[in-house]
């Protein structure tokens, strides 16, 4: 594979969190690092695992390959094998190795002198991860709070813990998420859609540049946060999106057991309209 | 050049003083270096996210487990809720057993229409508990004369008549949904003259008529849906008339019978969470929400509550609907319509009421209600 460009400043030695100069070389074009080494050890640990589990279930669907965490009864302890303690194993692995790589994602821009912005938003996609399969379960003391692994059954997981508060629509953090990942989809969508566009042009026509989608936005909707400023702003919304959502279900069952419409009384219940 | 020596007044030297004290404070705070404009946002912040916490429930939680693991079939209740409901869900206890008198009410006492073969001793027992039940404050008078038992003038004491027919009819035919257990008086009074569940037919609520969409009351918080702005009044068309349930087909395509839309549904949803709030219950109660329309992926609730569908507009259309003209007009409804049950009449928040405990079997003259008797009919005119 041919060096590209950036790659000579890419590959400088140091930036690691921890072991010095253990494991700081590449693969390939690949940097490995002590955590690209935790990351393979989760990896390949976890999957084995989600392989093992899947072939004691009754079907290699992978639609319908569910791997569920133990009953209630079992609380925060560990589990027969066959009966969750599997599905435990493999959400260790699963932390382990999304933490790893997200430290990993550290390491790489220390290395390119760059931000730390990349592994910030990987660490809000862990948080609500590790929200409703830690943290969440654990508030309500047992693991069987948690969603199972399967592609069906965790979004029917989703479906009857929604309806568990009768009208999920009704939860203000939830509100809250949804707005942030609609609107961190739709404004980099329409950058996008004015990139492409510049980028494109018609037969004859020059490629433009960030002063073009600036004029076309200030005609559009008479402003442009500018070509570098829409990054940051997808970046907030996406942030909010991933950590609203961890709240809106961080807050069900923990800190409120009834239909979310209900919790709504305490604005009709203001002295103004009462 | 001289100025004017006029001493100021007492208010003017003390609106001064504060206006001073005012100055130096603002002064003082103005410069205090943990004052910048991210501080102030903050600290407001923080107020309100303390106060938005003050609306929230605090652990501990209950969570039941009704499927298999994993599948989100479960129960959560917060232990706090549970204790003050398990406060209100308390029965009393019997009435102490009688020795029968070996002679039935009808010989005894006169004007005893629906509980004559009761053995009389038995008869004035349930007669002392229905006053604990439904009027332990007025006692005897709320249905009778005082002067005369056997007077008739009460419209409370014709009502009493219909509903102790309807409890023995719900104990008979409705086993489906009440079970052995079975209901009393107490199930849906408690105490109270009008059980706490009873609703009327409700007129389109202001604002919803004219050039909106519909006057089913959308977007108007509906307390008989849980406080949502699904349609306002969805006991009348499912607990009143029998408009279908069902918004989800049966085929592929939406042909014939069923008339799945966003609409229809909204009224649906509108009563089931009627259902859940009566219940203190969630949707997995009854459904796996996965495919809400699917007996065998449902509960044996859901059986049940199909069953209670048919029961509660059994009651409405049969007995309490019989009554419309008994009722004086300040205690109908703002169409002019009687009082009608909907599940929290029984339920009043528990999936069964009083969590279960049932009394019916101490009160046997409960299942010895005469049905020959009707009330007068209605000299006011039909319900709506």
């Amino acid at each position: 594979m041919s060096m590209l460009n950036y790659e000579p400043k890419y590959r400088v030695r140091g930036g690691t969190l921890v072991g010095g100069d253990l494991f700081d070389f590449w693969a390939g074009p690949f940097y490995v690092g002590f955590f690209g080494v935790t990351t393979i050890f989760f990896t390949l640990i976890g999957v084995s695992l989600i392989l093992w589990a899947a072939s004691l279930g009754p079907t290699w669907n992978v639609w319908r390959i569910s791997i569920a965490p133990p009953d209630l009864k079992y609380g925060l302890a560990l589990a027969p094998l066959r009966e969750g303690g599997l599905w435990q194993l493999i959400t260790v692995c699963a932390v382990g190795a999304f933490v790893s790589w997200d430290l990993r994602m550290i390491e790489i821009a220390r290395k390119l002198g760059m931000g730390l912005h990349t592994p910030i938003a990987f660490a809000c996609a862990i948080t609500a991860y590790v929200t409703l399969e830690v943290i969440r379960p654990v508030l309500m003391g047992a693991w069987g709070n948690a969603f199972p692994y399967g592609i069906i059954s965790h979004l029917d997981w989703v479906s009857n813990i929604g309806y568990q508060y009768l009208q999920f629509h009704y939860n203000p953090a939830h509100m809250i998420a949804v707005t942030f990942f609609f609107t961190t989809t739709f404004i980099l969508a329409m950058h996008g859609g004015v990139i492409l566009s510049s980028l494109n042009p018609p037969a004859g026509e020059e490629v433009k540049e960030g002063a073009h989608e600036d004029a076309f936005f200030r005609d559009l909707i008479a402003y442009s946060i500018g070509p570098l400023g829409i990054h940051r702003l997808g970046w907030f919304c996406a942030m909010n999106a991933g950590l609203w959502s961890a709240l809106c279900i961080l807050l069900s069952g923990p800190f409120w057991t009834r239909g979310w419409p209900e919790w709504w009384s305490w604005w009709l219940n203001l002295p103004f309209w009462k | 050049m001289k100025t004017s020596s006029e001493k100021p007044g007492l208010f003017a030297a003390s609106f001064a003083a504060v206006a001073r004290a005012i100055a130096s404070a603002v002064g003082l705070v103005r410069t205090h270096p943990w004052l910048s404009a991210t501080s102030v946002v903050g600290f407001c912040a923080v107020i309100a996210v303390c106060t938005l916490a003050l609306t929230l429930e605090r652990p501990p939680l209950h969570v039941v487990q009704t499927g298999f693991r994993g599948t989100g079939m479960q129960a959560v209740f917060n232990d706090h809720d549970l204790l003050a409901e398990a406060r209100l869900q308390h029965a009393d206890a019997p009435l102490p057993a009688v020795q029968l008198a070996g002679r039935p009410a009808s010989e005894v006492y006169k004007n005893v229409k629906v509980l004559g073969a009761v053995d009389a001793n038995e008869f004035l027992r349930l007669m002392a508990a229905m006053t604990q039940w439904v009027a332990p404050a007025t006692g005897c008078a709320f249905c009778h004369s005082l002067n005369n038992m056997a007077d008739d003038s009460s419209y409370n004491k014709i009502v009493a008549r219909r509903m102790l027919q309807m409890t023995a009819d719900i104990n008979r035919d409705w086993k489906a949904h009440v079970g052995e257990g079975g209901v009393t008086c107490q199930t849906c009074h408690r105490g109270e003259t009008i059980p706490s569940g009873a609703w009327f037919v409700q007129p389109a609520p202001y604002g919803t008529r004219g050039l909106t969409e519909a006057d089913s009351g959308q977007n108007i918080v509906s307390p008989v849906a849980g406080l949502t702005s699904l349609p306002y009044d969805p006991l009348t068309p499912f607990l009143l008339q029998a408009n279908p349930i069902r918004v989800t087909p049966t085929s592929a395509l939406p042909s014939g019978g069923v008339r799945p839309s966003i609409n229809q549904t909204d009224w649906t949803y509108a009563l089931m969470i009627h259902f859940s709030d009566s219940l203190g219950v969630n949707c997995t109660f009854c459904h796996n929400t996965r495919a809400f329309e699917e007996w065998d992926q449902s509960t044996p609730h859901r059986v049940t509550a199909w069953h209670g569908i048919s029961m509660v507009r059994a009651i409405n259309r049969t007995y309490m609907n019989s009554l419309v003209g008994v009722f004086p007009r300040a205690m109908r409804g703002p169409l002019g319509d009687e009082a009608k049950v909907s599940c929290d009449s029984c339920h009043a928040g528990a999936y069964k009421p009083f969590f279960g405990a049932s009394t019916l079997s101490a009160y046997p003259a409960l299942s010895q209600v005469s049905q020959d008797w009707t009330p007068p009919a209605a000299p006011g005119g039909a319900a709506p």
